[in-house]
């Protein structure tokens, strides 16, 4: 893909007020154990790339982050709340937290726009002529707002792909998490979904990506997190990570990933 | 989406030729008396088992054709009240439905009074009809359907405006199918979604009941529910308050029709990815909102055939509420043919008790592809 074009990034440096931290966070899928004792910190504009095996456990951790899952042990912390089974704590959370699903997961029953503006209408209580206008902006920022009137089922899988960043962002989240946007694109479409996601990322948006475009990674990512069999196996800035990985397993996956 | 592009030697033919501003469309071919003969060898003709069973079906068609058409159309009496015309005719004796027709429709409702179910059936009808078009599924059409159920109730009960009053127990024939299924249709399908949604629900207790109510009311047969609606249920209530016996009915065609619905849509629930409830999660939707914005238009679009094919069962099934005492379509027909003199035409009677069953049933059929088509969004590619 676009591995080795490191270009030096315009994405401005993380700030140092925590937006998510996980404090010892276990989960079990009944005896299996999915996550094993995660301790993560995530700083407000940091860009957070997550790697590893399937099955290692990445995106069961980022889906616990908007409780898509839930966690059994330990503490998640988001914007200063914590996570609890309080419905509301669990609502005010995804208010602030979008996310961006493998599958782009739209609603095929309904346009782009009215995909776009239904969180911000009723969920936000926006004026509809607001999230209209709002909806248009953030088409027009991942470069499609010539498909607004048409529904998903008629668009690309990049474009649609695009389409779901542009609704998670109509929420005006303060954090984004991305579970490997580009794993269901063909290639020729990876690389519209990674240039909006740069473009994210330099306007200072805090994100966590679960994803295998290791030149995403070293282009805008300042920390690389490298999971496997459910642990956190190593954590560290991406050029350090690439030219200098400390685990064995971490020079393993990344001899298995970088020889293509 | 592909169209045709036109070539350069195409638009200079147009700029050459003001006058015509479009081409015509290139001719079919004419059928030609040749080509439908060699049509008929290739498709007809092509061996000997083809020419054997073509042979069979044109003969099957000589014999039955024909005839029907004869006492359908040619042979028959239309009108006259006198069965011995009838008798004498070989066709069919339309001039009974002519001379029984008012009962047929209308049944036991007193004979002057029957421009009021007549004009109450028009307004459902029509009320029905405005209803189909989805452009007119806005909140008004909510206040129509109410406007309307209130005019017809009065129409049809009367004691108000000078109308004599005419108790449910005389009801019958058409008006009477129209409103239990009807009704029957727009009480059941909340309720059925209700059953799903909580057959799938994450409460215990709220699944127990409805998996309780649905396997239950399946269980047994409708003639039985319609007997428990209206034998046993009395049984139930306190000493002197009575139940209408119609409201027993409907409210037994409702049950019924609400637990067979409920599977029908529990099977358009269970096709929604599980990626649609996690991106509506994700942004923030509560249960309810999730529900009606995401889930259910996209589960009831799935589940239309079978819930038309449970609406179209119902309709028919109205039928049985003779069971208990009322006179529905099919039983006004029936009973139109214990007049002595008529007796013998009960093919008549029931072809056309049958042929408005059919028009109903054949237009909701047609309603429901409509509907899909319309809701069609390519999402399938």
């Amino acid at each position: 893909m676009i591995a080795g074009t490191s270009v030096p990034s315009a994405a401005p440096e993380p700030g140092t007020e925590a937006a998510i931290t996980l404090e010892g966070v276990h989960k079990w899928y009944g005896a299996f154990h999915v996550l094993q004792d995660i301790n993560l910190t995530v700083m407000r504009g940091e860009r957070v790339v997550v790697c590893g095996p399937s099955g290692s456990g990445k995106s069961t951790m980022i889906r616990c982050v908007n409780r898509l899952e839930e966690h059994q042990q330990g503490r998640i912390t988001v914007d200063g709340v914590e996570l609890t089974n309080d419905v509301r704590t669990v609502e005010r959370i995804r208010r602030n937290v979008g996310m961006v699903f493998q599958q782009f997961n739209l609603f095929p029953h309904l346009t782009v726009l009215d995909n776009l503006t239904l969180s911000p209408i009723w969920v936000h209580k926006h004026p509809k002529r607001e999230a209209v206008e709002t909806a248009m902006e953030y088409l027009e920022r991942v470069h499609i707002p010539e498909q607004a009137n048409k529904y998903p089922g008629q668009l690309s899988g990049g474009q649609q792909q695009r389409v779901a960043i542009a609704r998670a962002l109509c929420m005006k989240p303060s954090i984004m998490l991305f579970d490997e946007p580009t794993s269901a694109l063909d290639p020729e479409m990876i690389k519209e979904v990674l240039d909006v996601m740069v473009e994210l990322a330099e306007a200072g948006m805090t994100m966590i990506c679960v994803t295998h475009e290791m030149g995403f990674a070293k282009t805008v990512g300042n920390t690389m997190v490298f999971m496997d069999e459910g642990m956190i196996v190593e954590m560290a800035p991406p050029w350090e990570f690439f030219e200098n990985p400390k685990s064995d397993r971490t020079k393993k996956f990344l001899s298995q990933i970088l020889t293509h | 989406m592909t169209r045709r592009t036109e070539t350069p030697g195409e638009i200079s033919a147009r700029e050459e030729e003001p006058t015509h501003v479009s081409l015509p469309p290139p001719k079919a071919p004419a059928t030609t008396p040749l080509m439908a003969f060699d049509w008929a060898k290739k498709n007809l003709f092509s061996n000997i088992p083809n020419t054997i069973l073509t042979l069979l079906c044109v003969w099957l068609l000589w014999e039955t054709i024909p005839p029907l058409i004869n006492w359908v159309l040619l042979s028959a009496v239309w009108s006259g009240g006198d069965p011995a015309i009838c008798k004498a005719a070989e066709g069919a004796c339309w001039a009974f439905i002519a001379e029984k027709h008012r009962f047929m429709l209308f049944g036991l409702y007193p004979f002057d009074e029957h421009w009021r179910p007549l004009l109450a059936t028009a307004l459902f009808v029509a009320v029905l009809a405005t209803s189909c078009n989805p452009q007119f599924w806005r909140p008004w059409l909510l206040g129509l359907w109410a406007a309307m159920l209130v005019v017809c109730g009065t129409l049809m009960w009367g004691g108000v405006f000078g109308m004599t009053f005419v108790e449910n127990a005389r009801w019958g024939g058409l008006p009477l199918t129209l409103i239990l299924s009807v009704v029957g249709i727009i009480c059941s399908f909340p309720l059925a979604i209700l059953l799903a949604l909580g057959r799938r629900s994450d409460m215990p207790g709220i699944r127990a009941v409805c998996i309780g109510f649905i396997e239950f009311v399946r269980g047994v047969p409708l003639i039985s529910v319609l007997f428990m609606a209206s034998v046993m249920f009395p049984l139930f209530l306190p000493e002197g308050m009575t139940i209408d016996k119609l409201l027993r009915a409907q409210v037994g065609i409702i049950i019924f029709t609400a637990a067979y619905l409920a599977e029908a849509i529990r099977g358009g629930l269970q096709a929604i990815p599980q990626g649609q409830y996690e991106a509506a999660d994700a942004l923030g939707l509560t249960y309810w909102k999730k529900t009606y914005f995401i889930i259910l238009p996209q589960a009831l679009k799935i589940s239309i055939p079978p819930i038309v094919n449970q609406f179209i069962s119902m309709f028919k099934d109205t039928s049985l509420v003779i069971i208990i005492g009322l006179f529905d379509l099919l039983t006004t027909a029936k009973t139109a043919l214990t007049d002595p003199p008529w007796r013998a035409f009960y093919v008549e009677a029931y072809l056309f008790a049958a042929l408005i069953y059919w028009v109903f049933s054949f237009f909701m059929s047609r309603y429901s592809q409509y509907l899909e088509r319309r809701l069609e969004t390519g999402h399938r590619r």
